[in-house]
């Protein structure tokens, strides 16, 4: 039984971030029709971002100590951060600490405005083109972007803590009742399901609560006649994709002290991510929201040894073995709107 | 107007005359003067780095490819040397390699076994190079190893550690001077006893591919040995990002050391998760929980940050090494670069001054020559105390470094501290041993 808590709680972080980019592409898919294939590096642009702001935060002057050598032999330089020298040692390694959540706020407009770039850029010529088009095209455009960010930060993963306040992990086992050590959980991830369930239900009250989300909602249905109506649906599409960027780019920030970020992070989230799009059908938000937890609990399960060794390497296939199934007996997906991606 | 009679016959025999004549010269070149695979016949020799220039492992093949430029400009007497000046065998005189320039080509292995063949392929093929070197991954060493074996062209193996390199898959062409993990076992194992003791519940966690395995197999055997159990070992996926839901079952199976057989992006992860998950500050079986890392490398280190700390493993040499010749080269590669060099691009360096020597002793480029020369090579002076390249199998047998995440870094190149220095002789093993059975070194290829 703890076993089984252990591995729901596991999924659930891992379903957090499957989640949220799957959110950000079915708003993307849903607005304007655009398979976007570059969704996974904003979430790896969001991750960089952390480590662009510790970056800053971490800018140093250097003093030299006699009393220590470099590699060298040479007196050793020693840097001490700006911000420690402006607010104090206190302050300044407290606000180093925090660039994670500091992140947050530094990433929104950066994300947004990128998200309005690359769609006013770019995939706004790719409207009217085939889905084999777009894909190509944001697919290209992801590995451009990956590549920048592998050339200004190397191919290695960066670390990029969380607060010292949320390192560490506390033992949910035994407020359950059950030995210590059985269910061991870190307080990061815990932060990560809370922060995703937030941003989930954000968006979703600003579909279901605004004028403007009631406009969308309407123009996902239908755009023309939204169209028709005098209102301008494109313009509302295109801040739309920016807040899908924004989407996709905090949950990468906030994923940053889960794993180090490296280039290639955004590619191994964005198959997994459509996959859960289509298991949640195309063009619903609660699918991609239901299915990227439910892909990412059994994934957890899946790893489980004696599952292991039950089905040899399930744990590398079952989230495509998942798809198979739901495809099979329910092809428009879990909750997939009828006439989405029908001929 | 002129008018031309063509025959269909007419055209066959004009080009079968013109072909002839254009392959005659080949022919004779190929029959008489090639003895071997891109003989140089000009005043300049092509040497092939084969490195990671793209994909995860890119940053430490760029560490290996500064390293293989430092090693030409040496070979060809410029700079100050680096460990020319320490190598034992003094037959290199900064003259290039017997009086050619060393000049080099790079091809990006990708850390594909497939594009690694084909950049190997393509640069003995199309530059002409005489020797194969580099790589980051042993699943690569090993292909190019068997294509070099084809094409008879020595290959210098860069960072591999799989025992297989030089066990069930070495090959006559192939030599290796990094070290394995039947070593890292061999070395990690008594630091392991003194620290943590002989009563201890090992669980693994390993990258399931040739290099993992071979390593777990190298650790269990070499911890059982002193008397510790194995709980469990589990294979993850190469692709795998997130090791969580593998490391939350640790602490409830009873285990008290974890072994993470993980190179790269993969260790960086599983660490990490593992410090998440709160593993270090448990107490398990009445004693402190413990993390095991056997193949340690500082390039990835830094993306693990201060989860390193404190954490033991191996290594095949580092920076902070005190000898003359670990000093020179630190001295020659941190005024070139500005930061001091990894064990990557140690391997490589060596390799490169190895490959030389032996040719000029030799007297030859002939891969057969130069094997030969190898064989049994025994020196000193390159960073990692008397060293053999054993004959039998084309490994290289020398100290070991037992390493630990350091506790205060006063850089963010000091992330490791040297524990103890293995000899050579407590990691050395049979040619026979079961764990390097299979397989033979075969013929040498001189190709041609």
């Amino acid at each position: 039984m703890d076993a089984i808590i252990l591995q729901i709680l596991n999924g659930l972080d891992k379903g957090s971030a499957y989640a949220l980019i799957a959110l950000g592409l079915t708003l993307i898919f849903g607005t304007l029709g655009v398979v976007n294939f570059a969704h996974g590096a904003l979430f790896m642009i969001g991750a960089f971002c952390a480590v662009t702001l510790s970056k800053i935060l971490n800018l140093s002057f250097e003093t030299v100590d006699a009393s220590q050598t470099d590699f060298l032999g040479n007196p050793l330089k020693v840097k001490t951060p700006y911000v420690m020298e402006w607010f104090g040692p206190e302050t300044g390694a407290a606000i180093i600490d925090w660039s994670v959540p500091l992140a947050i706020l530094f990433s929104i407009p950066i994300m947004v405005a990128f998200g309005f770039i690359m769609e006013r850029g770019l995939i706004k010529h790719f409207y009217k083109r085939e889905h084999a088009d777009q894909i190509l095209v944001t697919f290209g455009l992801a590995i451009v972007l990956q590549e920048v960010v592998k050339y200004f930060f190397g191919a290695n993963p960066i670390p990029t803590g969380a607060p010292d306040v949320f390192k560490g992990s506390f033992d949910f086992g035994v407020m359950l009742g059950f030995d210590p050590n059985a269910i061991i959980y870190p307080y990061w991830r815990l932060v990560y399901f809370g922060f995703s369930a937030l941003v989930i239900g954000g968006v979703f009250a600003f579909l279901q609560f605004t004028t403007f989300g009631m406009v969308v909602r309407a123009g996902m249905a239908d755009r023309e006649t939204v169209g028709l109506l005098g209102i301008n649906i494109d313009r509302r599409f295109t801040i739309m994709f920016g807040i899908a960027a924004a989407v996709a780019g905090v949950a990468g920030v906030m994923y940053a002290p889960i794993n180090s970020p490296n280039y290639h992070m955004g590619m191994d989230f964005l198959v997994l991510s459509f996959v859960v799009v289509v298991v949640g059908g195309m063009g619903s938000l609660p699918g991609a929201v239901l299915a990227g937890f439910l892909l990412g609990i059994l994934e957890s399960f899946a790893s489980m040894n004696f599952v292991k060794e039950l089905i040899p390497g399930i744990d590398q296939i079952i989230i495509y073995v998942v798809a198979i199934i739901i495809l099979l007996t329910r092809p428009r997906g879990l909750m997939g709107r009828k006439g989405v991606m029908e001929e | 107007m002129s008018k031309t009679n063509m025959t269909r016959r007419g055209v066959l025999k004009t080009g079968a005359i013109a072909g002839a004549g254009v392959a005659l010269p080949t022919i004779f070149t190929a029959s008489s003067a090639a003895a071997y695979t891109n003989e140089p016949t000009g005043s300049s020799v092509t040497l092939g780095f084969n490195v990671p220039q793209t994909g995860p492992y890119a940053d430490e093949g760029a560490d290996e490819l500064r390293a293989y430029q430092l090693a030409v400009e040496h070979l060809n007497g410029e700079g100050d040397g680096g460990m020319m000046n320490t190598f034992s065998s003094k037959e290199l005189q900064g003259n290039g390699i017997l009086g050619k320039k060393v000049e080099f080509v790079t091809g990006d292995t990708q850390t594909k076994s497939d594009a690694a063949r084909a950049s190997a392929k393509s640069m003995i093929e199309k530059d002409g190079a005489v020797m194969i070197t580099g790589g980051s991954s042993s699943g690569v060493a090993i292909a190019v190893q068997g294509l070099c074996q084809e094409a008879g062209v020595i290959f210098m193996a860069g960072l591999t550690h799989s025992n297989d390199t030089t066990g069930k898959d070495k090959k006559a062409n192939g030599f290796r001077h990094f070290f394995n993990g039947y070593m890292s076992g061999a070395a990690l194992a008594p630091v392991l006893q003194n620290l943590y003791g002989s009563d201890r519940n090992a669980y693994h966690l390993t990258a399931d591919y040739t290099w993992g395995w071979t390593q777990e197999e190298s650790i269990k055997a070499a911890t059982e040995a002193l008397g510790w159990n194995t709980v469990n070992a589990v294979k993850t996926p190469l692709a795998a990002t997130d090791f969580s839901s593998y490391i939350a079952p640790v602490l409830n199976s009873g285990a008290d050391v974890l072994v993470l057989n993980h190179y790269g992006g993969n260790m960086v992860n599983s660490l990490t998760n593992a410090v998440q998950f709160g593993l270090r500050d448990k107490v398990v079986n009445g004693k402190n929980f413990e993390i095991v890392v056997p193949l340690y490398s500082r390039l990835m280190a830094k993306g693990a940050g201060e989860n390193v700390k404190g954490i033991h493993g191996s290594t095949n040499w580092h920076w902070s090494l005190q000898d003359d010749a670990s000093k020179a080269f630190v001295k020659s590669f941190g005024t070139k670069y500005g930061f001091p060099p990894s064990q990557a691009a140690h391997t490589v360096y060596c390799q490169t001054l190895l490959y030389a020597d032996a040719a000029t002793r030799a007297g030859t480029f002939n891969p057969c020559g130069i094997a030969e020369a190898l064989e049994g090579f025994e020196f000193d002076g390159l960073g990692n105390g008397p060293t053999l390249y054993r004959a039998e199998d084309h490994q290289c047998f020398k100290d070991v470094l037992v390493v630990r995440g350091k506790e205060n870094p006063t850089s963010e190149f000091d992330l490791l501290e040297v524990v103890e220095v293995t000899p050579a002789a407590q990691v050395t093993y049979a040619p026979d041993h079961p764990m390097f059975a299979g397989g033979a070194l075969g013929e040498c290829n001189p190709g041609a």
